[in-house]
């Protein structure tokens, strides 16, 4: 059996981006992830790699860029505010097929809001948070396994589909402290396969250039077409989520993040109350797990979404289940986090309320 | 018959979209002929910012990359950290360098980090149509200046050079001009410098080259030559303002 620890779940996710082989880090201090680059900057000076506190995030993102299109990965954390100021550089990013990995440790907004965990980026995470037609992966952990485990999947995804890969989290899960197990060995990043697109000097070939622009008329609607072609692969392929109890279920909580964590214990109470309750868990936000859904949607009545937000990812609920089933909201925006009977009131509530 | 002139193996043969009378051609010729000269071609990555010379990306004939306003030097510093074997460089106009991306500049000289800046002044916005740079001179008219620069309302120009100046971590800096063939030289010379420090990992270099712009300055090809040398060069000293390698002489 792998190795166990007990570790906060910022500092699993600084093992999950070393143990990917990810020797490149650029930040900006921003609360409440501050844990990442203070561990990581011990981590990176211990093993040899470079650890960069900028002085923007602006800055951050764009060091990726140049890092990135290298061949080698790279990767940021921030929180909401900061993210939103990397959208630019996210933005060319995606216009230039670049892959990178940025981590938003969401707090309470917009502006500066406040320090509580959040999931009120969800839309500026999963609907292209800057210009143009684009997405980002994003990928929703719910524990401190997967924030160790994500780092490594989002550089897979990264570079398999040449597109920027975002980890989605909050400060509570961050802070948590759970026993960590180390699934794979580290990744020793001199065994990557040179990529065809990397620059790293023309000798013995073409120059290669990096852009995000082409002025000629039509082609930059062709490239945007070919680049809807592998968005479209990727919603085919990557669709990841955590079903349970939804076989049997008369009403599914679909939730995500902490919110799944706080809906899995409500799920048990509504199970001991005799309610057959069901939990889908969104692990990629982008693609979202539509088929899943819209499968469910085919047997089950009740659909309740909880999110620490007004409500954004249930918009993609009722998409997915195309309306055929009756979608309840439990919102708790502004750092609000829900607790087990809460939801487990609204479960009662949605199925009395259908009667 | 010998051939004496011909492209240098550093420019592509796509033919270059700038001005009559603009000085990018000139600095684009010299940043070539020094990457086959001392033979970086091959480990070279540049970097092409927005502006005029967001066309960079397919003059130079090395591996090129085109990236967001004002973030050219983020990169370069992202690109350098991740590969020191590589040779890199920057290719920016007044608007990139010393407006939208000041904060970029200002801190990677802080921190001297190890690639070559290459800071094209020209004292105007060209590639949007003449609009006020943060480097237009005290009542100079621009599209957003018409009756010329008030810097009571709009300020004064940023002397980047003096600015940079300021910090303990630049390593070279120095400013010179492409008016005539005398300050040509100088800026090849210049150039070379910033790249063989570099290479000899000294850290942070940047060369400042006042630039024609007639088309922005809205007069000739021949009165912009002069402008440079009558007025600009007035409030633009020409000269070396860092170097470290003679100062640990």
């Amino acid at each position: 059996m792998a190795e166990k620890k007990l570790m906060y779940g910022n500092h699993a996710l600084v093992e999950g981006v070393i143990y990917a082989g990810c020797r490149f880090f650029a930040g900006y201090p921003i609360t409440p992830q501050n844990e990442i680059p203070e561990y990581m900057s011990i981590r990176m000076n211990a093993i040899g790699g470079v650890f960069l506190q900028t002085e923007s995030e602006l800055a951050a993102i764009n060091m990726l860029f140049g890092v990135a299109s290298t061949g080698a990965r790279a990767m940021t954390s921030s929180s909401s505010p900061g993210i939103s100021l990397m959208q630019e550089g996210l933005s060319y990013i995606a216009g230039a097929d670049i892959p990178v990995l940025v981590v938003n440790v969401v707090r309470g907004g917009p502006g500066l809001g406040n320090i509580a965990p959040a999931q009120s980026d969800y839309f500026q995470a999963t609907k292209s948070g800057g210009h143009g037609d684009y997405h980002t992966i994003t990928l929703a952990p719910n524990s401190a396994q997967e924030l160790f485990e994500f780092p490594k999947l989002g550089f897979e995804l990264a570079e398999k589909y040449r597109n920027p890969a975002l980890i989605l989290a909050d400060g509570l899960l961050g802070q948590m402290m759970e026993p960590i197990e180390f699934t794979y060995e580290p990744i020793d990043p001199k065994t990557f396969p040179e990529k065809e697109w990397a620059l790293n000097g023309c000798k013995g070939r073409e120059r290669r250039v990096v852009r995000s622009y082409d002025l000629r008329v039509g082609k930059l609607e062709e490239w945007n077409w070919r680049r809807n072609e592998k968005y479209q692969e990727i919603l085919k392929n990557e669709q990841r989520y955590e079903a349970v109890h939804c076989d049997d279920a008369d009403i599914v909580v679909v939730a995500y993040g902490t919110c799944a964590r706080v809906a899995g214990s409500a799920i048990k109470i509504a199970r001991d109350n005799n309610i057959k309750a069901g939990l889908l868990r969104p692990i990629t936000l982008w693609p979202f797990p539509k088929d899943v859904l819209s499968q469910l949607s085919k047997k089950v009545e009740h659909f309740l979404v909880v999110e620490m937000s007004c409500g954004q990812m249930v918009e993609d609920v009722k998409l997915a289940t195309e309306y055929r089933s009756k979608i309840h909201f439990h919102g708790r925006p502004g750092g609000g986090v829900p607790a087990p009977p809460e939801i487990f009131q609204k479960i009662k509530q949605a199925i009395g309320g259908a009667k | 018959m010998k051939q004496t002139f011909g492209r240098p193996a550093g420019l592509t043969a796509i033919l270059q979209r700038y001005c009559p009378g603009c000085g990018h051609g000139i600095v684009h010729r010299i940043i070539g002929e020094l990457l086959s000269d001392m033979n970086l071609r091959e480990k070279t990555v540049g970097i092409a910012p927005v502006g005029c010379s967001v066309f960079a990306d397919e003059y130079f004939n090395c591996d090129m990359i085109q990236v967001p306003h004002g973030r050219a030097i983020a990169v370069a510093t992202g690109i350098k950290r991740a590969r020191p074997d590589l040779f890199v460089f920057s290719y920016q106009g007044d608007g990139d360098l010393a407006a939208i991306g000041t904060a970029e500049t200002v801190h990677a000289a802080a921190r001297n980090e190890n690639f070559s800046v290459i800071f094209i002044n020209n004292a105007i916005y060209g590639m949007t149509g003449g609009q006020l740079a943060p480097t237009t001179l005290p009542g100079m008219k621009s599209t957003t200046s018409v009756k010329g620069r008030d810097v009571v309302k709009q300020g004064y120009p940023i002397k980047v050079c003096e600015l940079l100046n300021g910090l303990d971590g630049p390593y070279y800096l120095e400013r010179c001009a492409v008016d005539t063939p005398k300050n040509i030289i100088k800026t090849k010379k210049a150039i070379k410098s910033a790249f063989q420090y570099q290479l000899d990992n000294r850290g942070f270099c940047l060369i400042e080259i006042l630039s024609m712009c007639p088309t922005g300055w809205g007069i000739t090809p021949v009165q912009a030559k002069k402008w440079i040398d009558e007025v600009m060069a007035k409030y633009y000293p020409l000269g070396e303002y860092r170097n470290q390698a003679k100062e640990a002489k």
